[in-house]
């Protein structure tokens, strides 16, 4: 306690006129359990009331507040200042579209990685609401369950070699989301159309293998496990035919 | 001239409310574009761990529950502050909803036969699940219920339904326009025609026009500031609604807290930890909670140690710090292991966000604004009093499922449920209206909104947003939270009236469109003012203390006079708001002891059959707009005498 803490933050707003980017240093005693998430929006209120960041859950469930604290991309409602230097750097994840300061397009990211991997349970049935529901086994709730709680953060995103120099590569996330309905029973989809999806250099095969995404991630997703698991199908699929 | 978009629904927010309503619709072939203030998966929605009612009766704790025990657990639990149809709806309707989601992907946790243990109040007990129901939808133990009926993906249902409903919203193609704010509704003679929409990420001003326009935005529990809502549940969409004049805000103060949010982020730990022994300290390290409640202890009801805690606050007991008062919660005796398996996510909770390590330090904790019970007025087709073509459900909305007290799981059922139900009749609506792109209308209500911002830009020496966002909160939390009397609600209404004007008065340092964080907080003060105010006003108007609303002047709940839904219009954005009151619903249980709370009861003047006979003509009068079914219809007689 009783450290003086220096935020040296990036700014730039693109919507401002000759604004160019830079870096801005902001100071601020440190008080006791103060988060990112606490300090940011404390320099907001007292200091420049034209920054600009994202938070909505501040609970760590949302997935909104993904930025590089002192060089590494994490969430920062649940990145404590007792745990950095006094000097924090901030800036907004890379990859996507910056809309301001720390704030960046992850939005409409996800939407087209969901288009392109039609994260949706493929099924021929109707539902019928007069009938009682498909019986399942609860390990395999527990299973879809453990890779559903991806909070689309951007992190492995942020600290993917791959998609910085292949934008078109679906990065951990679409390749999660892709190996959590291959394992859900009620996706009717058959191996020819799981292995069209994910056997591309923008599926698993454009992975260069440097797994900074399973560093990275604040959920600690099995992240190498899904890639694993998801060449191991393809493999399978490829030697059956 | 402003952009105009045109679409046949227009839904604004896009939690789970919201993007069902809007999959109803779009199932119908109509087209339909949600404004969203983030992406559709980073809405409140997805933060909800606990689960979802619905009586599927599947695990062996939920056999034999039923649609009416559902429905009887509610009326009561909202001290009989609901509307006892809307009850029956969405009773009915909750296990239809959750096997829905199941089809579409939501990986509900499921039976396993047989037996296994469970912790019920601390004590270790065996359950043996039936082998024949194994694989269906189980369900967990929730406060307030007769049954276990709350079902759940692990400890992140909210998270798991949202993303299959969101999935659902991509397949059906679904435009979603996000980082938009509606921030006025397009209306004229009594009819909405869309919203003036501002955009987040450029800050241009656009029109959208719609048939049918649906406010889905959730609670307004960040004008608390200390609140478990996420930061961007500011009141923006119940502020839309009163903006308009004619449309009322329900039951304003009905407001739920929550006893131990962690200081500062507010965010929730469960009441199991009192439950498993935690104890409450004072500043002195004194436990004051047994010289309150000497019988329960810590272990009084969720609403009775939070207003204990408070009052003991307001002696001057409170712990001060950087972030305001609190109290401490000291776990430390039941030890590491306790605490790291029983308690994990308590145990996670402290060290990642506040860096408390509970195992050898107090947890700094405070009752916590929770829940929104209140809201836009709605019939039982979710269709907004004195507004066609306008709808309103989940949080946002005073259907009216929860009364004055809300029962856990049934907001987030509420969401899915009232999405399928609501959704068909805004469909329904939507495919017979025609579309009225006024763009003379659209051009003078943009343009209203663009001299505000010149003129939050232009004032001199004008307030400062945050401040004054402050204050307000600070009023609130000190005379106006779960410990209430007369004296100091009269205190916030007063300076609320003053603070309303004075937001007229704030001034915007930063001159640039764009995301402007402050501009967006300065156009949502005045919302976030008039609304503190009608929650102060309602609760020092309401003399009696009812589910959540409580009274220390008034403690008996007083059926004589306030069995009723308080209505708050503002006709006149420069006077003072308007209070009227109607029944609260046909009612089938009568009033009696909901069977926990405390207080006495007052009953009711006349009889039953003539409380029932006035709820359609009061309620007209009030303003709201014929079901597509006659009030009543959907509430079978007496049915709760057959499970008694």
């Amino acid at each position: 306690m009783g450290r003086t803490l220096t935020f040296k933050i990036f700014r730039y707003n693109p919507n401002k006129d000759n604004d160019s980017p830079q870096v801005e240093s902001y100071q601020m005693e440190e008080t006791q359990r103060l988060n990112v998430f606490t300090a940011l929006n404390t320099l907001r209120e007292t200091q420049a009331s034209d920054l600009m960041f994202d938070f909505v859950c501040r609970a760590g469930i949302c997935g909104s507040c993904g930025m590089m604290i002192n060089g590494r991309p994490t969430l920062a409602c649940r990145t404590l200042t007792s745990d950095l230097p006094e000097t924090i750097e901030l800036y907004p994840l890379p990859f996507f579209k910056l809309l301001g300061d720390l704030s960046v397009d992850t939005g409409i990211w996800f939407r087209e990685m969901a288009e392109k991997v039609e994260s949706w349970i493929h099924t021929q049935e109707e539902f019928d609401p007069q009938a009682t529901e498909e019986r399942m086994d609860n390990d395999i709730a527990n299973k879809i369950y453990e890779a559903e709680r991806c909070i689309e953060c951007g992190c492995c995103l942020a600290g993917c070699a791959t998609v910085q120099v292949y934008p078109d590569f679906l990065g951990a996330a679409g390749l999660n989301r892709i190996g959590r309905l291959m394992n859900d029973p009620r996706d009717q989809r058959g191996d020819q159309e799981w292995f069209e999806l994910v056997s591309t250099e923008s599926g698993v095969f454009g992975c260069i293998g440097m797994m900074a995404c399973d560093d990275v991630c604040p959920k600690d997703l099995p992240l190498l496990e899904v890639f694993s698991y998801i060449r191991r199908k393809l493999s399978k699929i490829e030697l059956s035919k | 001239m402003s952009k105009i978009i045109t679409t046949d629904v227009l839904v604004i927010g896009a939690g789970l409310a919201g993007e069902r309503a809007a999959i109803a619709s779009a199932s119908k072939g109509l087209n339909v574009i949600i404004l969203s203030l983030v992406p559709p998966r980073r809405s409140h929605s997805s933060a909800a761990q606990g689960g979802m009612q619905a009586s599927l009766g599947n695990s062996a704790k939920g056999k034999g529950d039923n649609p009416t025990i559902h429905w009887l657990d509610t009326v009561k639990g909202s001290d009989w502050g609901a509307d006892q149809e809307v009850v029956r709806i969405f009773a009915d309707n909750a296990p239809i909803a959750m096997r829905e989601m199941a089809h579409y992907g939501v990986p509900w946790n499921r039976v396993e036969g047989g037996p296994r243990d469970v912790y019920i109040k601390g004590k270790k007990t065996t359950i043996v699940e039936d082998d024949e129901k194994e694989g269906l939808i189980t369900a967990r133990d929730f406060g307030g219920t007769a049954k276990w009926r709350t079902c759940y993906t692990a400890d992140g249902t909210g998270h798991t339904v949202l993303y299959t409903m969101d999935n659902l919203v991509v397949q059906h193609g679904i435009t979603v326009h996000d980082r938009m704010e509606a921030i006025r509704l397009i209306h004229h003679d009594g009819k909405c025609l869309g919203a003036v929409v501002r955009s987040l990420r450029d800050g241009e001003i656009m029109a959208y026009m719609s048939k049918s326009t649906v406010i889905a935005t959730g609670g307004y529990g960040r004008i608390y500031g200390e609140s478990t809502n996420a930061i961007i549940n500011e009141g923006s969409g119940s502020w839309l609604a009163l903006q308009t004049g004619v449309v009322p805000l329900a039951n304003m103060e009905a407001v739920q807290f929550h006893p131990t949010g962690i200081v500062p982020t507010d965010i929730l730990v469960t009441e199991g930890c009192r439950g498993d022994g935690g104890l409450l300290l004072d500043v002195d390290e004194y436990r004051f909670m047994p010289d309150y409640e000497p019988e329960k202890q810590e272990l009084a009801s969720r609403d009775v140690v939070s207003r204990r805690m408070k009052e003991h606050m307001l002696k001057g007991k409170g712990v001060q710090s950087p972030y305001g008062e609190h109290l401490w919660l000291d776990l430390r005796h039941l030890g590491e292991e306790h605490l790291k398996t029983k308690l994990r996510e308590v145990y996670d909770i402290c060290m990642h966000f506040i860096g408390v390590n509970p195992i050898k330090e107090f947890i700094p904790v405070r009752p916590t604004q929770h829940y929104s019970m209140g809201g836009i007025r709605v019939n039982k087709d979710g269709h907004a009093y004195n507004m066609e073509g306008l709808f309103a459900l989940g949080e946002v909305s005073c259907w009216d499922l929860h009364g004055f007290n809300r029962l856990g799981g049934n907001s987030l059922a509420e969401t899915v449920v009232a999405g399928m139900v609501v959704g068909e009749k805004i469909a329904k609506y939507a495919s017979k209206a025609s579309l009225v792109a006024d763009v003379g209308l659209a051009e003078e209500f943009t343009k209203t909104e663009k001299d505000k911002i010149a003129r939050l830009f232009n004032n001199r020496n004008g307030e400062n947003v945050y401040k004054l966002r402050n204050e307000i909160a600070s009023l609130l939390t000190t005379h106006v939270h779960i410990f209430r009397f007369g004296e100091g609600l009269e205190k916030a209404v007063d300076c609320l009236k003053n603070i309303v004007k004075r937001t007229e008065n704030v001034q915007v340092k930063t001159k640039v469109l764009g995301m402007n964080p402050e501009l967006s907080s300065a156009l949502r003060l005045e919302g976030m003012a008039k609304q503190a105010l009608l929650i102060a006003e309602g609760a020092l108007r309401r003399t009696e203390s009812r589910g959540a609303h409580s009274r220390e002047d008034y403690p008996d709940r007083d059926d004589a006079n306030w069995l009723s839904r308080t209505l708050a219009r503002w006709p006149d954005p420069k006077e003072d708001p308007i209070f009227t009151y109607e029944p609260v619903g046909v009612l089938d249980l009568p009033p009696g002891d909901r069977g926990y709370g405390g207080g006495q009861q007052i009953s009711i003047k006349e009889t039953i059959e003539e409380y029932n006979t006035n709820v359609d003509i009061v309620q007209k009068a009030e303003g709201r707009l014929d079901p597509s079914e006659p009030t009543g219809s959907r509430l079978p007689k007496e049915r709760w005498k057959e499970v008694q």
